[in-house]
C-alpha cells in the first residue's frame, strides 16, 4: 500500500529514576501520548505545572483513525497554541449532504453563523494531530516526555500514586500526586484497578479504507443510505489532507474482518463507488484499511481517588459523530484548570469530583448522540427500518422529515446547565449564552489588532464586563474590577465596548461587528463570569463584586 | 388549519439547545414503543397510535392531506 506520511519515531532516553538521579516524584503523570494524553499534558504545561507523560510506543496513531475535529477542539487547541497548524493541513468543511439511494435528501451546515473563527469541523489523519501535539509538548520545558514506558503497576495510597513502568532498560517506580489516565479504551490503568464500564456493543461492523486519489468532490461529508454500489448498506466519504480519502462501508455484523480487509475486496468497492459518481476511470490507490466494530459505555464515575479517567478509557461512543476524541479533548480542557486550582492548594479536592459530574453529563450526551445516530443508520428490527426509510423517503419534501434524518449528530460542546457550579440566573436574558455555556466565539478589537473573544478568554477566570463607551467607567468601577485580580483566585476583568478605552489600564475589548453584544444579550452593565475552560459560570445585569466573589468561590468549590 | 410539515416536536418546559435534540427525542420513544415486539404485534402498536393521533388531531381535512401524502409515497 502507498504511504502519505512518514511515520516518526521518537526517541526513547533512559530516565533519571533509572540512572539514580532523582527520586522520582511528581505533581501529575499523565499515561498515553494519544490526542487526550497529550492535550492534557500539554495544558497542565502551559499553566505552570511540570508534568511525566508516559507512552508505551514511540510514535504517532498507525493509519488515520480518528479524522474530524470540531469547531470546540480547535478552540481549546488554539488556547494550547496547535489550533493554526492543525487547520492550516487539514480540510475545513461545514456542510454535510445525506443521501437516501441516489437522491440528496438532506443536508446541514455546521456553521451556519458569521463572524465565527473557527470551521465547524476540520478532517485530519489522527497521525498528523499527534505529530503537532508532540512536538508543541517538546518545546515546553516542563514536559517530560517519556516513550517506550509502560505502565505495568499502579497502586492510590489515598496519599499519592505509586506507578512501576517498564522501559527497554528495566523497570522503575515513581509516584505522582494525580494520575491522569488517557491510555485508551482498552485502558489497562483501568483493568490493574479492577474498575468497570459499562454499555453495550453494537453488532455491526464496518470497513475503512483510506484512498489516496486525486477528486475534485468537493470538501463536504457525504453520506448514502442504502445507496445502488452498496446495498441495504450505509457509505461515508470524507477528505482528509494529502488526498487521501476516508471511505468508511456498514458490512454487517456477519462479515470477516480478515477477508474484507483484502485488497482484492476492498478495490471493487470503491470501484463500484466511484462509477456510480460517474468516475469509474479515475485511479486510486489503497493507504490504510481497517475493519472495525464499537461499543457504547462509560466508566461509571471518572474520579477515582487520585486516578482521573479521560477520553476512550473512560467513556466510548460510536463514531458517527465524530464524538469520540473531540469529547476526549474536551475533558482535559474541563479537568486541567481543576487540578491546577487543587495542587496549588486554592480549591478543595470536591473540585475534581465535579470533573466526573460535568464530563460524564458530557458523556452521556454523546452516548445518547451517537446511539440515536446508530440506531437511525443501522435499524436493528424490521419496524425500525420501515420507520427509517419512511423517515428518508418524506425528507425531500417535508421539513418536519429532514429533522429526523440521523446520519451522525456532530460533535458539539455540552451546555453544563446541571453544573453545581453555576450560579443560577436572577436576572432576565435572551439567548443560549446560560451558565454552563460554552462561550460563543464572536469578532472584536484590541490594541493589538483583531481578534477572536476565544482568544482573548481562556487560562483564567475572566469577567467579562459590557458597556457601550469603555471610557464612561466610573473610577469606583473601574477599581473595583481592577481588584478582582487581587483575589487568591485572580479573576481578569475584561471590559467589551462599542468604542473607548477603559481606564485604570483594564482590558478593552471593542466589539467591532456587534456579534458579542448580540450573542450574549449585552446590556450596559452586563456582566459575566467566565471559568477557564471558556464556560459561562454566572452572569448579572449588573457589576457587583461580592456577587462576583460568591460565584468564584461557587465555581471554585470553596462556597 | 392545514397539515403543518414543520419541525414541531417539543417537550413542555424544556430547553433544547440543539435544533435536532427534540426530533431524535421523539424518534427515540418512538422505536423504543416498538422493542421486542413480533411483526404482527408491532403492526398493531402502529395502528393504535396512528388512531390515537388521529383523534388527538380531530381536524379531519388535516387527516385527510396527511393520509394523502402517506399513501401517495408508499
Amino acid at each position: 500500500m502507498l504511504s502519505t506520511y512518514n511515520y516518526p519515531k521518537f526517541e526513547y532516553r533512559r530516565p533519571p529514576e533509572l540512572a539514580g538521579q532523582r527520586d522520582g516524584h511528581y505533581p501529575v503523570v499523565v499515561v498515553g501520548a494519544g490526542p487526550v494524553g497529550l492535550a492534557a499534558a500539554i495544558d497542565l504545561a502551559i499553566q505552570g505545572t511540570p508534568v511525566v507523560l508516559l507512552d508505551n510506543d514511540d510514535t504517532v496513531s498507525i493509519g488515520s483513525r480518528g479524522v474530524c475535529y470540531a469547531k470546540r477542539a480547535l478552540e481549546i487547541m488554539d488556547r494550547l497554541g496547535c489550533a493554526e497548524e492543525m487547520v492550516q493541513k487539514g480540510v475545513s468543511w461545514n456542510v454535510g449532504r445525506t443521501f437516501f439511494h441516489e437522491e440528496e435528501v438532506f443536508n446541514f451546515n455546521l456553521c451556519p453563523q458569521p463572524d465565527h473563527h473557527r470551521p465547524g469541523m476540520i478532517n485530519l489523519q489522527q497521525y498528523y494531530l499527534e505529530e503537532y501535539l508532540v512536538r508543541r509538548a517538546q518545546s515546553l520545558p516542563n514536559i517530560d516526555l517519556r516513550w517506550k514506558s509502560n505502565v505495568i503497576g499502579v497502586a492510590d495510597d489515598g496519599e499519592r500514586v505509586a506507578l512501576r513502568v517498564e522501559t527497554p532498560d528495566g523497570a522503575y517506580s515513581l509516584d505522582a500526586d494525580w494520575l491522569v489516565v488517557a491510555d485508551g479504551a482498552r485502558s489497562p490503568i483501568r483493568h490493574m484497578m479492577g474498575l468497570e464500564v459499562e454499555g453495550k456493543i453494537f453488532m455491526d461492523r464496518f470497513l475503512i479504507a483510506d484512498v489516496v486519489m486525486k477528486a475534485d468532490y468537493p470538501a463536504e461529508r457525504w453520506f448514502w443510505f442504502d445507496p445502488p454500489f452498496h446495498p441495504n448498506q450505509s457509505v461515508l466519504l470524507h477528505r482528509q489532507a494529502d488526498n487521501v480519502w476516508r471511505i468508511d462501508f456498514q458490512l454487517g455484523w456477519h462479515a470477516d474482518p480478515e477477508e474484507e480487509k483484502k485488497p482484492e475486496n476492498v478495490i471493487p468497492r470503491i470501484k463500484a463507488m466511484l462509477a456510480a459518481k460517474g468516475n469509474e476511470e479515475r485511479e486510486f490507490e489503497l493507504e490504510w484499511v481497517s475493519v472495525y466494530t464499537f461499543q457504547c459505555r462509560r466508566m461509571h464515575e471518572f474520579r477515582h481517588g487520585r486516578l482521573l479517567f479521560t477520553g476512550d478509557a473512560a467513556h466510548q461512543v460510536s463514531p458517527f459523530g465524530a464524538r469520540g476524541a473531540n469529547s476526549g479533548i474536551q475533558d482535559t480542557d474541563n479537568l486541567v484548570w481543576k487540578l491546577k486550582l487543587v495542587l496549588d492548594g486554592k480549591a478543595p479536592q470536591t473540585l475534581l469530583d465535579t470533573y466526573s459530574e460535568e464530563r460524564v453529563f458530557a458523556a452521556d450526551e454523546n452516548l445518547v448522540n451517537s446511539t440515536r445516530s446508530t440506531d437511525f443508520i443501522t435499524p436493528k428490527s424490521a419496524v425500525s427500518k420501515t420507520f427509517r426509510n419512511a423517515v428518508l423517503g418524506l425528507a425531500k419534501d417535508y421539513p418536519f422529515a429532514r429533522a429526523l434524518v440521523n446520519s451522525g449528530r456532530l460533535s458539539v460542546p455540552s451546555f453544563l446547565t446541571e453544573s453545581r457550579l453555576n450560579t443560577p440566573d436572577a436576572d432576565v436574558f435572551a439567548g443560549v449564552m446560560v451558565p454552563g455555556a460554552p462561550l460563543d466565539d464572536a469578532p472584536c478589537e484590541t490594541p493589538g489588532g483583531e481578534q477572536w473573544l476565544l482568544q482573548a478568554t481562556g487560562n483564567r477566570f475572566q469577567l467579562l464586563y459590557y458597556v457601550p463607551d469603555a471610557g464612561d467607567i466610573a473610577p469606583a468601577d473601574a477599581a473595583a474590577l481592577a481588584a478582582l485580580a487581587d483575589a487568591p483566585v485572580p479573576v481578569e476583568a475584561l471590559v467589551v465596548a462599542e468604542r473607548g478605552a477603559a481606564p485604570g489600564g483594564l482590558k478593552t475589548l471593542i466589539d467591532s461587528r456587534g456579534r458579542i453584544r448580540e450573542r450574549y444579550d449585552l446590556r450596559p452593565a452586563t456582566t459575566y463570569l467566565v471559568r477557564p475552560d471558556q464556560h459561562v459560570a454566572a452572569r448579572w445585569r449588573t457589576f457587583d463584586a461580592g456577587l462576583v466573589r460568591a460565584a468564584l468561590d461557587r465555581a471554585t468549590c470553596n462556597a | 388549519m392545514s397539515l403543518n410539515t414543520d419541525s414541531n416536536f417539543f417537550t413542555p418546559g424544556k430547553r433544547y439547545f440543539r435544533a435536532f435534540s427534540p426530533g431524535d427525542d421523539f424518534y427515540e420513544a418512538l422505536i423504543e414503543t416498538h422493542r421486542d415486539l413480533s411483526a404482527e404485534q408491532s403492526a398493531m402498536v402502529n395502528a393504535r397510535l396512528i388512531l390515537l393521533l388521529a383523534n388527538h388531531i380531530g381536524d379531519i381535512s388535516v387527516l385527510r392531506e396527511a393520509m394523502k401524502i402517506a399513501r401517495d409515497g408508499a
